[in-house]
């Protein structure tokens, strides 16, 4: 800290200055002071804007003030240059007592540096347009600084420190537009700058010389950013809102897929479980075959429930059901299929909405026999589960329940089925299941 | 029907033959239809099948489609050609489409499976013997298969009598009503028609099975043998 060769930064350093500052700008307000060693950093305390002005003059012992009155005749008399060195100062200097300038911390914002060559890229254009339209004192004298100077503001608003973000936002305050906080004031904004645009595009368009190609042009183009101007922000958000909208969706269907797997595979095997907890040599049999269907889920990827394997067929799917069915439940099923083709993934999952159906009957009907019904048509696979039993009330159905609601409705029309419930209670229970059949496989559709 | 004492009287008990080769299972039956029928005898084999039966003329014959012998299928060509009147319900606990159809063919009034409880066996046996045929939600589901084989699209010759040849939509509609486990009465009140119509609906099927010669309907069962 004491060596005057190597600048500490941090705190330390931050604090050392602010002690000594003032010792040194002592002696003569308007005269030269003894000037600091060490690199040039921005003022904090004493800064009106980016604290150039102020580490300058803490720099070379100068005044602050008459370092200030030097830059804003300088920018003046140089049409801007020196006002596009400034803001590049700001960025590259380190404020002082921090150890990196904005710059280096700009160069990880990957989205800040496009906005920032694009803004610099589009007045480049415009002012290209505006010597085309004859107004080439304005491209040629303010064209390159006021780029610079655009492009390095919107790196520094992005990538400053809170407290200099603070300092901007107040300098800006009185800009409407900008600071977001008055609607009125931008939409105001946003609706003159597109009359001006719109204006001076029309304008261009109409006076333009058929000869001459580039006005005309330059018309066009002055249209087009007027309606971008209208429209972009609007347009922004719709888009903004349709992929944070589709990201939802896609995870709400995961999650309901995941649901609906889980319920048909864990759940139901704890539930067999305690139904069975006398008998503990099916109770292992159980665990063990859930924990083999859930080590291969997990780990390669085979849904439970969702006999995805090649080469089953749908008589074949509703065989294993009744098989499965019959074996963990003891309740007789019948099954009947009509025609056959392969399963794809729309028909696997008709068959296992078709399971969870008939382990529904089973376990809740009190039936004796469930009847399955399966056909196999050219267009589309109906799929029919039948009980007799006691019939329930679907409104009745506890919202926790999660097999006809998740796994069957939803599971069909997820798929582009359709799954309806007649119930009459004392009567029984049929769950219609129809699914479309993909296109390609039709030429099969009797075995 | 013309065979004196062969018909029971309306209403009347009807009088029952069994024919399985498991003695069990005879036994079975036998106590699950109670005295709702008459039970008049029964067989293991399809000799002495044939035998008792020409002997005792019942009303309808329980009849298993697996029998050592020839199966069901012999008794049933035999007796068609002695006794006509004399009725069929095949009942099988093994499911081989083709043995089932043929039985059907050879003159069975109706099918059903084993795992039938006493009181719809009881029902099904009524049935056959006032001349109804039975059809089991597996029967249907054979049926209709056995006909979308049949259809005009897969036809690689000419029907010579589409008539036969095909089921109508609503033979199809009944059929496929009856696969979804619906009874006949059901069905009425599913279609809005009457149970008489719903019969005749299902006899006509029957009918159909026994009578079409297309050459499919043989391939078609020569192919489910082989799967």
């Amino acid at each position: 800290m004491e060596s005057p060769e190597r600048w500490p930064g941090g705190r330390t350093g931050h604090r050392h200055f602010r002690r000594s500052g003032p010792d040194r700008w002592g002696p003569g307000r308007w005269g030269r002071g003894p000037g600091s060693s060490g690199p040039l950093r921005r003022g904090r305390d004493d800064r009106l804007v980016g604290g150039v002005a102020a580490g300058l003059a803490a720099r070379t012992g100068f005044d602050v003030t008459a370092v200030r009155i030097v830059f804003v005749l300088a920018t003046l008399l140089s049409g801007g240059t020196v006002a596009a060195a400034y803001v590049l100062a700001w960025l590259l200097v380190p404020a002082d007592g921090a150890d990196a300038s904005i710059a280096s911390r700009a160069q990880t914002d990957g989205r800040g540096i496009a906005l920032a060559a694009g803004l610099a890229a589009l007045l480049i254009v415009v002012l290209i347009i505006a010597s085309v339209l004859g107004a080439g004192w304005l491209g040629s004298t303010l064209g390159w600084p006021l780029a610079i100077s655009v492009a390095g503001l919107v790196l520094i608003w992005r990538n400053a420190p809170a407290d200099e973000q603070q300092m901007i936002r107040r300098l800006a305050g009185p800009l409407p537009g900008l600071t977001g906080e008055n609607r009125r004031f931008r939409i105001g904004a946003r609706v003159s700058a597109t009359c001006l645009l719109l204006g001076g595009g029309l304008l261009a368009l109409l006076t333009g010389h058929p000869r001459d190609l580039l006005r005309p042009l330059g018309g066009v183009v002055l249209v087009l950013a007027a309606i971008v101007v209208v429209l972009g922000p609007w347009w922004l958000r719709i888009a903004r809102d349709l992929v944070v909208e589709r990201r939802a969706r896609v995870r709400a269907e995961e999650r309901a897929e995941m649901a609906a797997r889980v319920h048909d595979s864990v759940l139901q095997t704890l539930a067999l479980i305690q139904r069975r907890a006398d008998e503990p040599q099916q109770v292992i049999q159980l665990a063990r075959a859930q924990e083999r269907e859930l080590r291969s889920w997990l780990f390669d990827g085979v849904a439970p429930g969702s006999m995805g394997e090649t080469g089953l067929t749908v008589a074949a799917g509703v065989r294993l059901i009744q098989q499965e069915v019959e074996a963990q439940h003891g309740v007789a099923v019948e099954a009947v299929t009509v025609g056959d083709c392969e399963l794809d993934d729309n028909l696997s999952a008709l068959l296992a909405a078709a399971r969870e159906a008939t382990v529904n009957a089973v376990k809740w009907s009190g039936a004796e026999v469930v009847s399955i019904f399966a056909e196999v048509e050219p267009m589309e696979v109906s799929l029919f589960v039948r009980d007799r039993g006691r019939g329930f009330d679907p409104e009745a159905v506890p919202a926790d329940r999660k097999g006809l609601a998740e796994s069957v409705h939803a599971r069909m029309s997820r798929r582009g089925g359709s799954a309806t419930v007649r119930t009459v209670r004392g009567e029984g229970t049929e769950v219609s299941l129809t699914m479309p059949r993909g296109a390609g496989e039709r030429q099969q559709s009797r075995a | 029907m013309s065979a004196p004492g062969a018909r029971a009287p309306d209403g009347g008990r009807p009088r029952v033959f069994i024919v399985d080769d498991h003695g069990l299972f005879r036994t079975g039956v036998r106590s699950e239809l109670g005295d709702q029928v008459e039970v008049v005898g029964e067989a293991g084999d399809v000799e002495p099948a044939i035998a008792l039966i020409s002997e005792s003329l019942p009303d309808v014959v329980l009849l298993d489609v697996h029998l050592p012998g020839g199966g069901g299928q012999a008794v049933v060509t035999a007796m068609k050609a002695t006794h006509p009147q004399v009725r069929f319900l095949a009942l099988s606990a093994s499911d081989a489409p083709q043995d089932v159809i043929a039985v059907i063919r050879a003159g069975a009034r109706g099918y059903v499976t084993k795992t039938i409880s006493g009181a719809e066996l009881v029902d099904a046996v009524r049935r056959v013997a006032v001349g109804d045929s039975v059809f089991s939600p597996r029967l249907a589901g054979f049926v209709l298969d056995a006909f979308a084989a049949l259809s005009p699209a897969s036809a690689d010759r000419p029907s010579f009598d589409p008539e036969l040849d095909q089921l109508t939509p609503r033979e199809r509609e009944v059929l496929r009503l009856i696969a979804r486990g619906y009874t006949y009465k059901e069905i009425a009140r599913e279609l809005y028609i009457s149970i008489k119509t719903v019969e005749s609906h299902v006899s006509s099927v029957l009918r159909k099975l026994q009578l079409s010669t297309r050459h499919q309907l043989t391939q078609w069962a020569a192919e489910r043998r082989l799967t």
